[in-house]
């Protein structure tokens, strides 16, 4: 029955395949063609879901489940009969196995398809009763229809996805040929291709492996010396030692961190409007060497979800969690904060499930999962997790967002620590100077008072200049009221030298008026272009004596030009009054040290000194005024003063005494400058802190915030309030834990977690052969592709846990391999039948990706730099783009000397403008765990013409020309070597070296040209070299960087 | 240019380097095989094959998209009612408390602020057009008005990302993307989606472009829109480098080619045939491209009709004109965003030089397109990502300061050409132009239009994507069939 079953589906799905090359549905047509080539007996593969030839079922006859029925219920039956509840039709669902073989007015009977509705429908004619009804565009092909009939005759056995259930370490499987596998991989690998019929390409040339894997590995070309070692060394090891050699290198670090970035979505910068730069290198540096010691992958998850919650978190822990603080951060001006602290929620959600499960929750943010059993009140369970992070959704650590972590290097906590003592040490003279003099405050306030008690106010008598003159000559005229008028010419610099009679013989205060005249400018009282004056210098001479000033009060200063400065001995200071112009200003001093012998008047003499470089800052009206009152009372007071001082002491408020006391102090000399240290130190400490970078971490309130099913994931639409939970569909959560992200973390690196390690090795397997054991790394959900090796992807995964999550224990297996080690030739039989290479039966061949492609440029040419972590470098850049993005808010500036050379993880990567150097990369604006590999002229304008491809094949050139052999063709070979590691064959080698005798042609007849090509870039081309020759062998570089080997790894 | 089976392309890839050492030209021989790869899925022209699927009315679509939001009060939707209302507070049965943007949710009044300026009727079809835009009312005849457009998003960056791309976070395809994915292009020397980019010469506005304005989304990248700069090379690393003159280039590809034909030999890749091909197209577009940018062949009364900024790099003006030329060329989809409409606070100043900057580019290009028999099958799209609030933002009083706020409820657009119809206008709002009263346009249903105006059922152009099948309309839009011409 079954055989005959089978034969007669392989008949018709003969006539699918014409229909198809009907539709001219190029890429399946050759798949089914090359399965029936190959499965005589006619079991065919499934049609649409299974898109590659990798997919054919394994076992012939027999009807999976998980791997042929779930897949074609999902596509087509899901959509109205699948998880989300708000869109199921008719009240059936076909997800679940109560549902789809309910026993009350049931669709499937078990055994017989001919009488089961779902056949039925699913086969009608009747437009109205068809399934998938005719809207849908979507119609089961017969194979489908054959599929489903076979798995209900055989009695509809129910079961899950496949990738819901943990896996187990499968038996290695038994191969024929029993001299290739080189380890388990390779079992399996072979046994599928023994299956198909095939067999394995024969090993790569051993530098073709020796570049492929140290570019695998490192990211970088092997050097002229790793492959003579490796050349050298014919030991059965030697592969054994490049793999340790190369894990062992700083630079594998930096390589494998980049795919972990583009996970990470990290970037330098905001995004959105204004992209703000951020500082989260500190956990791109922390990545990198965290791969670099081969932290086991269950601690990298850990400390990354939830470092914070780790018994005593080490800095670095802390560091950790930037991982969920790379997402972009949104500052447009009228976003409502909580809006954006739940796009931030949601963003981690959706990465954590992508990176971590394959699972595709973006869609349940809004609704239940149409495919995957997961529904939107679980998607807000898992959101519980991160919804309790201290963060406010609002940019208020700008540029960046709390929680923040300073991250000093040892200088600048030294630097800090030292400033605090200073602080502190200051602070403490001021207090005790302050204790001290407040015991002098009650003498103070008696001595301001009257015999009333109430603050007495100085009396001023104005001195009428007997006479007056201007040093440089100005017109000096005295005015009625006793003030003097400067006009006629205003010399840059003058002194004006006054006498006057005081009033008697017992002087204590010097009263200065600067006034305002409307012959000045802006009403002076300044003579200057704005009105200003600068009193370099007041001196007052008694009877042929210099009196000794004290600057006591000014009612205005100029910044930086304060009334002590016109006594202190100096002419290059002084007092100004900038920008209060056209007002009056007045200048108090005391007179210290007057002689009290005499009894009547005394003549004085006032030199009032201009001497500042600003020209013209001379007073244009004055008028001069002495007291005898006592010294305390000279200075003015503030109404608010003289209203505090009427207060009995004991009865003045808090305020009051406040402002007393800091008045009097301000009264006392020296206490200001003292004062001023203090503030000064403050604000040094300040300083060396605000020095000291930050990096954005996770940290959790202390009170967790309630977490809502958001309807439509609408931030302030609530509906049901959940607690903390993951999906049903897989293994419990243990109970025991608080429910916090560590206990999340720990349930995914459960080892009953059927999902993280297989999602993890499944992206490793990606690294090294371009696509995954599952093509969709980013959805291992029903709708995913099956995996083209079911068994090894399951012992990996296994094998990877086993080890302790042993990264590079991994990596060393798969590059060990001999399916890693194949040729990655192929005939065109082999091109057609398998052209994504999911089979294996030869090695990886494709595009290196573009950050790649530039790193191997310099690292050929010498060039590069290979200096670690730091904050992200600006290279070379095109001149405009940042402007033009910005709207010219943000320059690109360009950075000079070892930046130009680093590694391209360091580059800095601005979010709305990413670095032009590289092409088919992830945006870094949300996860990415796949990216592209197009094939377009825009890539070849890159290599071609960027500032770093010519540069560095100047560099090349250079290398070759100063330290390469003497003998011209094998100064070719080894250029050639520098970039392809092989040595180049003849008829390459002779189209070379033809090209370069017609490019030394050409440079020579054209040095000028020659000139210009050497110049590109910023290194300068050795003098000792000829510039037509160092030209012909850079423009024939160009030629070498951009060979399709030397883009791609073979 | 007719699909060939990637087979059939393999095989006579094969049999011409099967027989290379019979020495075609390896210039010749690329360029053949670029010819042919064009046309096979993986090359950079394909299209679905499924495509159009219904006869095609528009071939080509130019999209200026004016960022920042123009006011539909005071451009092209005339509410004389509204003048006597001047300063009055709108009434609720009006704007029934709809979310605003947080700029003005917590402004405690609306009050009505009618059209800046004075409207007018122009042409046979007697359209009402705001003075400042005298180049527009020139061709109403010539265009549809749809004044009942409505949108979902309140904030530039989202309203624009789900005008292109049907949702509003970042990460979907853009119009012009589906659009060269299903149809692919014709141009082998040119890009099938085309950005270019202009901002009000005193940067008033302030909105960023994003490229994933222009992305491709979960579609392969060759698919994403290239963006002409405003500056320098139009595309980036188009220039050989200084001292590599295009004899030397040609001579390098030529081994190059060569090179890479000896390693497909051994190595069997089809990818290096695709990647022969890809260098000569690079290389054709080091010619192409400048001789496009090249205006000195326009005559001097097309440059006087995009007005004086027209040979300024950059500006809308030049936008404009390099829109036609690149549908000229075989573009596919060319998207011309203008940013400088964003009028908070600055309505009485910005409003009419922005009218001015954008109002006879926009109208040349129209003209000029008919003029030569283009606009048939180019569609023109003339609107921005939503509308302005029909009451004053800031202080009514204060002429200096007064501007209007984010409005998506409804706002108006305008197309042309492409199989639209000629002086037409669909939809209207209600009396204050604050919801649409008659047939409402959602963006979803003007996606679906622009598509099926393109030959393509919008609901049949999809992508598998993280297991679902992605749209450009998502699960929504209805063509509006009463302006299809």
């Amino acid at each position: 029955m079954r055989n005959r079953g089978t034969s007669a589906s392989g008949g018709r799905s003969n006539g699918m395949n014409r229909a198809l090359h009907k539709a001219g549905t190029v890429g399946r047509k050759i798949i089914v063609g090359c399965s029936v080539w190959l499965c005589g007996s006619g079991f065919l593969p499934l049609g649409l879901h299974t898109a590659a030839a990798a997919d054919q079922p394994a076992e012939k006859g027999s009807v999976d489940f998980s791997r042929d029925i779930l897949p074609i219920l999902s596509d087509y039956c899901f959509t109205c009969h699948g998880p989300d509840q708000n869109q199921r039709k008719a009240d059936l669902r076909l997800d679940t196995q109560e549902g789809a073989l309910r026993t009350e007015n049931p669709v499937i009977v078990p055994g017989k398809s001919s009488d089961s509705e779902l056949i039925l429908r699913i086969v009608s004619t009747d437009p109205g009763e068809v399934m998938p009804p005719p809207k849908s565009n979507r119609k089961l092909s017969a194979r489908q229809i054959e599929l489903l009939k076979q798995w209900i005759d055989s009695g509809a056995v129910w079961g899950r996805h496949w990738a819901y259930e943990a896996p187990r370490r499968p038996l290695l499987p038994e191969v024929k040929r029993s001299d290739w596998a080189q380890n388990p991989i390779d079992r399996f690998i072979l046994a599928r291709l023994e299956r198909e019929r095939l067999t394995p390409a024969p090993p790569a040339r051993p530098e073709t492996w020796l570049r492929r894997v140290t570019l695998d590995l490192t990211g970088l070309p092997p050097t002229l010396a790793e492959i003579e070692d490796f050349a050298r060394d014919s030991s059965d090891q030697a592969c054994q030692r490049v793999v340790d050699r190369l894990l062992n290198s700083p630079r594998y670090g930096e390589r494998m961190a980049w795919d972990w970035l583009d996970a990470a979505r990290y970037a330098d910068t905001n995004g959105y409007q204004g992209d703000p730069t951020r500082s989260m290198w500190f956990w791109r540096d922390w990545v990198v060497e965290a791969m670099n010691r081969n932290l086991p992958f269950d601690q990298f998850t850990l400390e990354q979800l939830a470092g914070d919650l780790l018994p005593n978190p080490s800095r670095e822990q802390l560091i950790a969690t930037g991982f969920h603080r790379n997402h972009m951060i949104n500052g447009e001006g009228g976003r409502i904060a909580e809006e954006s602290r739940v796009d931030y929620v949601q963003d981690r959600v959706e990465t954590t499930g992508t990176v971590w499960m394959g699972l595709t929750l973006n869609c349940c943010r809004c609704h239940d999962h149409k495919f995957d059993p997961v529904t939107q009140r679980e998607y807000y369970q898992l959101a519980a997790y991160f919804n309790s992070i201290d963060e406010s959704g609002a940019t208020d650590a700008y540029p960046q967002a709390r929680p923040l972590l300073p991250v000093p290097t040892p200088a600048q906590e030294a630097r800090v620590a030292e400033m605090k003592q200073r602080e502190s040490t200051s602070q403490k003279a001021l207090a005790e100077l302050e204790q001290k003099l407040r015991a002098g405050q009650p003498d103070w306030e008696r001595a301001l008072a009257d015999q009333t008690g109430k603050p007495q106010s100085p009396e001023w008598t104005v001195l009428t200049p007997i006479t007056v003159q201007s040093q440089a000559g100005a017109t000096l005229t005295a005015q009625a009221d006793g003030a003097v008028l400067a006009t006629g010419d205003n010399p840059a610099r003058d002194t004006f030298v006054v006498t006057v009679k005081t009033p008697g013989p017992a002087l204590t205060g010097l009263k200065l008026e600067a006034l305002p005249d409307a012959s000045l400018v802006n009403s002076g009282p300044g003579r200057a272009d704005n009105g200003n004056f600068v009193l370099t210098e007041v001196v007052v001479t008694a009877d042929g004596r210099p009196l000794k000033l004290l600057a006591i009060a000014a009612d205005h200063e100029q910044g930086g030009l304060p009334l002590t400065q016109a006594v202190d001995g100096k002419n290059d200071t002084g007092w100004a009054i900038l920008p209060e112009f056209g007002k009056p200003h007045t200048g108090i001093f005391e007179i210290q040290d007057l002689p009290t012998s005499g009894t009547a008047e005394r003549t004085l003499t006032i030199r009032l000194e201009f001497q500042s470089i600003h020209v013209s800052h001379v007073i244009g009206k004055f008028r001069l005024s002495t007291t005898s009152a006592p010294v305390t009372v000279l200075r003015p007071i503030s109404e608010a003063i003289r209203q505090a001082l009427a207060v009995e002491p004991e009865k003045r408020n808090d305020a009051q005494k406040k402002l007393l006391s800091e008045y009097y102090l301000g009264t006392i000399p020296g206490y200001a400058a003292t004062k001023q240290q203090a503030e000064a130190a403050r604000q040094a400490r300040e300083q060396a802190e605000k020095e000291i970078p930050t990096t954005m971490i996770v940290r959790d309130l202390p009170q967790p915030r309630e977490t809502f099913v958001l309807l439509r994931g609408a931030y302030d639409k609530r509906g049901d309030k959940v607690a903390h939970g993951t999906p049903t569909v897989l293994p419990a959560l243990a109970t025991t834990a608080p429910p916090n992200r560590l206990a999340l973390a720990q349930w995914l690196i459960s080892p009953s977690h059927p999902l993280t390690a297989r999602v993890t090795v499944n992206r490793y397997w990606q690294t090294f052969f371009g696509t995954g054991l599952v093509k969709t790394a980013e959805d291992f959900g029903v709708q995913g592709e099956k995996p083209s090796h079911p068994e090894l992807l399951d012992w990996l995964a296994r094998e990877f846990v086993d080890s302790g999550w042993d990264v590079k224990h991994i990596h060393r297996l798969i590059v060990t391999s001999a399916t890693y080690r194949q040729s990655s030739n192929a005939g065109a039989d082999l091109i057609e039948r398998d052209p994504e290479n999911r089979l294996l039966a030869r090695g990886p061949r494709y595009r290196l990706p573009s950050w790649m492609i530039r790193d191997q440029a310099l690292a050929a040419s010498g060039l590069l730099v290979n200096t670690f972590g730091g904050r992200g470098v600006r290279g070379y850049q095109p001149p405009g783009i940042w402007e033009d993005a910005t709207f010219g808010q943000i320059r690109y500036e360009q950075e000079h000397g070892d930046a130009l050379y680093r590694r391209s993880l360091y580059t800095f990567w601005r979010r709305i403008a990413g670095p032009t150097m590289f092409f088919d990369v992830a945006s870094r604006q949300t996860c990415t765990v796949k990216i592209a590999r197009t094939n377009t002229p825009l890539h070849a304008l890159a290599t071609l013409n960027d500032v770093t491809y010519i540069e560095a094949a100047r560099g090349l050139a250079q290398r070759v020309l100063l330290n390469g052999p003497p003998d011209e063709r094998a100064r070719l070979a080894e250029m050639f070597r520098l970039i392809a590691t092989r040595p180049p064959q003849p008829p390459e080698l002779e189209i070379l070296s033809r090209r370069l005798a017609g490019l030394l042609t050409t440079y020579r007849e054209n040095e000028s040209a020659a000139q210009k090509l050497i110049k590109v870039g910023e290194t300068a081309a050795p003098p000792q070299l000829a510039v037509p020759e160092l030209a012909a062998w850079t423009s024939l570089a160009t030629l070498l960087f951009n060979l399709d080997e030397s883009l791609s790894k073979e | 240019m007719t699909s060939l089976p990637a087979h059939l392309a393999h095989l006579t890839r094969r049999q011409f380097l099967g027989h290379q050492a019979g020495g075609l030209g390896t210039a010749a021989l690329a360029a053949l095989l670029g010819k042919e790869l064009a046309a096979a899925p993986r090359g950079a022209n394909g299209g679905q094959p499924e495509f159009p699927n219904s006869t095609p009315r528009a071939k080509h679509v130019i999209y200026l998209l004016q960022n920042g939001a123009p006011p539909h009060v005071d451009t092209f939707d005339y509410k004389p009612a509204m003048v006597e209302y001047r300063g009055q507070e709108l009434p609720e049965s009006i704007h029934k408390n709809q979310r605003l943007s947080t700029m003005t949710a917590g402004q405690k009044q609306k009050l009505v602020l009618p059209a800046f300026a004075p409207f007018r009727q122009h042409g046979q079809c007697g359209a009402w057009v705001c003075d400042f835009l005298p180049h527009t009312a020139s061709i109403v005849d010539d265009i549809t008005f749809i004044k009942s457009m409505h949108t979902t998003q309140v904030n530039h960056a989202p309203a624009i990302t789900f005008f292109l791309t049907g949702a509003e976070l970042p990460g979907r395809p853009s119009m012009g993307a589906w659009t060269n994915y299903g149809l692919g292009t014709e141009s082998d020397e040119l890009p099938g989606f085309v950005v270019m980019t202009s901002r009000d010469k005193e940067a008033s506005c302030g909105q960023i472009f994003y490229d994933f304005y222009w992305g491709s989304g979960f579609l392969p990248t060759r698919f994403q829109g290239v963006k002409f700069r405003g500056s320098g090379d139009p595309v980036l690393y188009l220039s050989n480098p200084e001292g590599i003159s295009r004899e030397v280039r040609r001579g390098l590809l030529d081994d190059l080619a060569r090179l890479n034909e000896l390693k497909y030999a051994e190595s069997g890749d089809p990818e290096i045939v695709t990647r022969i091909a890809q260098y000569e197209m690079a290389y054709k577009m080091q010619t192409s491209v400048p001789e496009l940018t090249d205006f000195s062949t326009e005559p001097e009364s097309v440059l006087k009709m995009y007005g004086p900024d027209v040979q300024r790099q950059g500006s809308f003006a030049y936008n404009c004109l390099m829109a036609r030329r690149l549908v000229e060329r075989g573009v596919r989809f060319v998207q011309c965003f203008h940013a400088g409409w964003d009028h908070h606070r600055n309505l009485s100043t910005q409003f009419e030089i922005q009218c001015r900057d954008t109002d006879q580019p926009s109208a040349a290009l129209v003209q000029d397109l008919k003029q030569r028999g283009l606009l048939e099958d180019t569609l023109v799209i003339w609107g921005g990502e939503f509308g302005r609030t029909p009451f004053c933002q800031g202080d009514i009083n204060d002429r200096k300061s007064l501007g209007r706020d984010h409005h998506p409820y409804c706002f108006t657009i305008w197309m042309a050409g492409g199989g639209v119809k000629a002086g037409f206008s669909y939809g209207a709002s209600d009396d204050f132009a604050y919801n649409p009263a008659v047939n409402p346009v959602h963006v979803h249903d003007f996606q679906a239009t622009v598509l099926h105006l393109l030959g393509i059922d919008h609901e049949r152009l999809t992508y598998r994507f993280q297991g679902r099948d992605f749209r450009l309309t998502d699960i929504h839009g209805q063509v509006v069939r009463e302006i299809l011409a």
